[in-house]
């Protein structure tokens, strides 16, 4: 049947496909299990390891056993399951971040180099305006004064991470209308549609897909930087609190508690290089130049 | 026989030197062209780099609109014409560029490419209709097996391959004329003749009229054998006629300069060619043109007071050919 | 007739191999080149994309750029009657040898002006670099003399930075810069493309003042016929990395003995010979990973026999100075102009 054959097809363009290629790279290979794993601990990992929440003081930092895979906090809460737990807010507010920059940026950034002229200025003057403003200490007045929560905290990081990023597909939308196979569609008349969707963004879809994964990753590092200086309040498992109460309750002045503040550090680190080598990888996806 | 494409007075001017401050200079990069292309004719426009032949062949097909004078497609000035008029004018000139690398979409297969038009011009309705479509478009410009190139990417074809796509895709709507810029400028040289004599071919086959753009005057005077050739300098046609009178007794003294600066590719002949001394030897720009004729700091015939005050008319002198030149009025 | 240069070789290359390495597979973009270049001579190699000329330019300064590497043969240089092995040199003696000796003018591309610098300074560091005891007057005089040679005004130029010269200009520099320490031979690749017609004009005669000036002995390396036609003594063609025809520029364009040869006097579209009939070769350049067996100009050469397919021909003389590598040039009959 038709539609039975057309599901196969595109399952094989966008799932088989790209999984291969992925796969031909050891780097891309190994960035893409690593966030298959970080997505499961987010999703399952709840499930399958629950939050030890009960302090237990004559557990406190305790080294690294079976028992305890990570050690224990100050408290002698288990920190392993601290920290499959706090995966979830996490990967959610970085997801939420990143997807939301490059959905404005793309948009804008589209706009400002397709149409030019007025829309030009006015899109690119907000964007100087924004990019301007030291971007933290805004971050840090706007979750003193929004009630935050995973999702409020991913929309202010977002619409403060996209002019970067608009302005870097303005310039790509800008020189991709130069090229001759743009004007060559324009003698053919195949419309304003076709030229935007079919000719100019599948040639922007390697320079989107890759910042959009390093849009997250930038949104983890935005993250965990308010939560340690202390302005988000947030439970005690998010992976930023961790290293702010580590922090605080000096857990690295002990070779046995440098554990509390090690973890949540190798986790967020684990987390970048996977998704930067998956990042890598996903532009032989869509470059067909570059498979070969 | 009628004329497909006339260009009347066509300028094309842009501001150069703007800032936040002042308005800048009107630079003009095509200064009052007037050329005429008949049906199933050839052109060849020829000049150095920068002389504005490209602007004009844009203006030719439409891409750009001139700031003076009028375009003409068949008797119609398409400036004016309504939206639907126009689209027709826009696809019955059809324009090939010389960078056979970045005139396909790399991220569409050969496929994609060419039955875009034809899906969007309802020349197909179904996919089966279009890979037969595209398969004989492919089989036209020497592309066989068809099969073997349909779903390739650009990438995977040599320079002269993808050529020859890009050909296939300007004859897809049977176009009434080409604007081919530097066509084989790219490609090596024991392949040009293969791609000439293509575009000859389909010339015969389809009627189609030819605009040959190229700073290659060996090239275009072959292309263009049986047509007309227009030199261009700076923005100007100073010479106009039938190709072979005006390289073998050119009258111009851009022109002559030209032809005897130019080496060729026969060691008697080039190395007896005495060379045309200019006057100057500053290549002017488009951002500080001479006043008059643009030619006459590096002319050996300038007329003190007259070529340097205003810009000759075209003098027809007979023969079908037009001089822009105050020797010949 | 060509001038006729002194006999008497400068460079001698022996059975000269290059290849690259590339992610498909082993370009063998050089294969077992034999070659000498005379004295005071004007050597064109001409060829297409593909067929080695550039690396073969590249090689003789030993200057092959990564992924490349010599695989095997020579190049020896003849200088005040000794004999230099280029490559058996450690790298600061190469590195006095070329500008010294030789020296090379790169595509415009490759523009090895710095842009930070005047035009001066660059030409005046490179005389210090090479020879810490002269005095600026005499550097100043020299490269005067140099400018004008190439038909630049000094004054004008020596004060500019790179961007401020047109690329006729720049390209001159460039050549003003290959000359800076009289070397004996000089190669230039590609030196007129991507510049306007009447300006290669000039650099062309700019070549011919330096020629019966200096007597140096210039190497070009072009696709360009006209280019050729215009100002070689020699021309040694180029395909699939071997050289497969050499000799006087007269005879090789109206007298040549290779198919190819032959093919691309036929294919080339001259500006006033308008009566002249041309054809077009079949078929493509070989894939220079995997090239066909024997001769690789047969599968486009319309007089391919069995031999050619399967043995790759040799250099054969045919007469005094003029090489080819054909299996058949004794039967078949070429010629593009008759005597």
């Amino acid at each position: 049947m038709a539609s039975a054959r057309g599901l196969k097809r595109v399952f094989r363009t966008f799932v088989v496909e790209p999984l291969k290629i992925i796969a031909g790279s050891k780097a891309g290979l190994a960035g893409f299990i690593g966030l298959l794993l970080y997505i499961s601990m987010a999703v399952f990992g709840p499930y399958i390891v629950p939050l030890d929440t009960r302090p237990k003081p004559e557990k406190r930092y305790l080294p690294p056993s079976w028992e305890h895979p990570l050690g224990t906090d100050f408290e002698g809460k288990d920190i392993f399951s601290q920290i499959i737990n706090g995966a979830r807010d996490v990967l959610f507010v970085a997801f939420m971040a990143g997807t939301l920059t490059v959905l404005i940026a793309t948009l804008l950034g589209s706009i400002a180099g397709f149409k030019g002229g007025l829309w030009d200025s006015i899109i690119m003057a907000v964007d100087e305006v924004l990019l301007t403003i030291p971007q933290f200490p805004l971050l840090s007045v706007l979750a003193a004064l929004v009630r935050l929560n995973n999702f409020t905290l991913a929309a202010i990081i977002g619409v403060l991470s996209w002019p970067a990023l608009a302005r870097a597909i303005r310039s790509q939308v800008l020189s991709l209308k130069e090229r001759d196979f743009i004007e060559a569609a324009r003698a053919l008349d195949l419309g304003t549609r076709h030229i935007v969707t079919v000719e100019i963004l599948p040639n922007l879809m390697p320079y989107i897909v890759v910042s959009w994964i390093l849009s997250m990753t930038g949104a983890i590092y935005s993250q965990v930087g308010l939560v340690f200086l202390g302005f988000v309040p947030f439970t005690s498992h998010n992976w930023g609190v961790m290293i702010n109460m580590a922090w605080t309750w000096g857990a690295i002045y002990y070779k046995t508690s440098v554990w509390y503040i090690l973890s949540p550090i190798l986790a967020i680190t684990g987390f970048q290089l996977s998704a930067i080598l998956f990042a890598r990888s996903l532009e032989n996806v869509f470059n067909p130049r570059l498979r070969g | 026989m009628s004329k497909v494409l006339e260009l009347r007075d066509v300028s094309v001017a842009f501001a150069v030197g703007r800032t936040l401050f002042s308005s800048g200079r009107m630079a003009k990069a095509v200064d009052r062209v007037n050329l005429e292309l008949g049906e199933g004719r050839t052109l060849a426009l020829v000049g150095e780099s920068g002389c504005g032949k490209t602007t004009t062949g844009k203006v030719a097909a439409g891409l750009i609109k001139p700031t003076e004078g009028l375009v003409l497609f068949y008797g119609k000035d398409v400036w004016k014409i309504k939206r639907e008029e126009f689209n027709e004018y826009r696809k019955s000139v059809q324009i090939i560029h010389q960078d056979p690398y970045s005139s396909l979409n790399p991220m569409l297969t050969i496929y994609r490419t060419l039955s875009a038009p034809l899906f969007r011009h309802k020349l197909v309705s179904s996919k089966e209709e279009a890979v037969d479509m595209v398969s004989k478009l492919l089989e036209t410009v020497g592309l066989v097996p068809p099969e073997e190139f349909i779903s390739k990417y650009p990438h995977q074809l040599s320079g002269g391959q993808r050529q020859r796509v890009v050909i296939a895709r300007a004859i897809s709507l049977n176009p009434k004329a080409i604007v081919a810029d530097e066509p084989v400028s790219m490609i090596d040289v024991s392949l040009r003749l293969q791609i000439l004599h293509l575009m000859k071919d389909l010339q015969r086959k389809m009627g189609v009229a030819y605009l040959f753009i190229t700073h290659d005057l060996a090239t275009g005077r072959y292309f263009a054998r049986d047509g007309y050739t227009a030199v261009m300098y700076l923005g100007t046609i100073v010479e106009l006629g039938p190709t072979n009178s005006v390289i073998l007794e050119p009258l111009h003294p851009y022109t002559r300069a030209l032809l005897s600066a130019i080496p060729e590719a026969d060691p008697e002949k080039t190395r007896m060619k005495k060379v045309m001394e200019l006057r100057s030897l500053d290549v002017p720009s488009l951002l500080n043109i001479p006043s008059g004729c643009k030619f006459h700091p590096r002319c050996p015939f300038f007329i003190e007071g007259k070529c340097d005050k205003q810009p000759p008319e075209r003098y027809y002198v007979g023969k079908d050919r037009w001089v822009a030149c105050y020797l010949y009025e | 007739m060509a001038i006729a240069a002194q006999r008497e070789p400068v460079i001698v290359v022996r059975n000269l191999s290059v290849e690259y390495l590339t992610p498909r597979g082993v370009v063998k973009a050089v294969r077992n080149v034999n070659l000498e270049v005379f004295k005071g001579e004007t050597l064109f190699i001409v060829g297409e994309s593909g067929s080695g000329k550039s690396t073969l330019g590249f090689a003789l300064l030993n200057l092959v750029p990564q992924p490349g590497y010599v695989k095997e043969g020579e190049v020896v240089y003849r200088v005040d009657g000794k004999e230099v092995n280029l490559m058996k040199l450690p790298p600061d003696e190469q590195r006095k040898f070329r500008w010294k000796h030789a020296s090379m003018v790169f595509q415009a591309a490759l523009n090895s002006l710095n842009p930070v610098l005047r035009v001066w300074d660059q030409l005046y560091d490179t005389i210090k670099a090479h020879d810490r005891n002269v005095s600026r007057e005499e550097a100043y005089e020299k490269v005067r003399n140099l400018l004008s040679l190439v038909r630049l005004d000094a004054d004008r130029v020596l004060r500019a930075y790179p961007h401020q010269l047109s690329g006729g200009m720049r390209q001159r520099v460039m050549i003003a810069m290959a000359l800076l320490l009289d070397p004996h031979i000089v190669i230039l690749d590609e030196p007129t493309t991507a510049l306007d017609l009447l300006t290669q004009k000039n650099i062309i005669e700019v070549l011919k003042n330096i020629k019966s000036k200096l007597h140096t002995t210039m190497i070009f390396i072009t696709h360009d016929l006209s280019l050729a036609a215009e100002l070689a003594d020699r021309v040694a063609v180029m395909y699939a990395g071997r050289i497969v025809e050499l000799g006087d520029v007269y005879e090789i364009f109206y007298r040549p003995k290779h198919p190819y040869t032959y093919a691309l006097m036929k294919t080339v579209p001259k500006l006033t010979s308008v009566d002249e009939e041309l054809y077009p070769i079949p078929g493509s350049p070989p894939d220079m990973v995997n090239m066909p067996p024997g001769c690789k100009f047969h599968p486009r050469c319309p007089y391919s026999a069995d031999v050619c397919k399967q043995v790759e021909p040799l250099d054969e003389w045919v007469a005094s100075g003029h090489l080819v590598a054909c299996h058949l040039w004794k039967e078949l009959k070429l010629e593009v102009r008759a005597p």
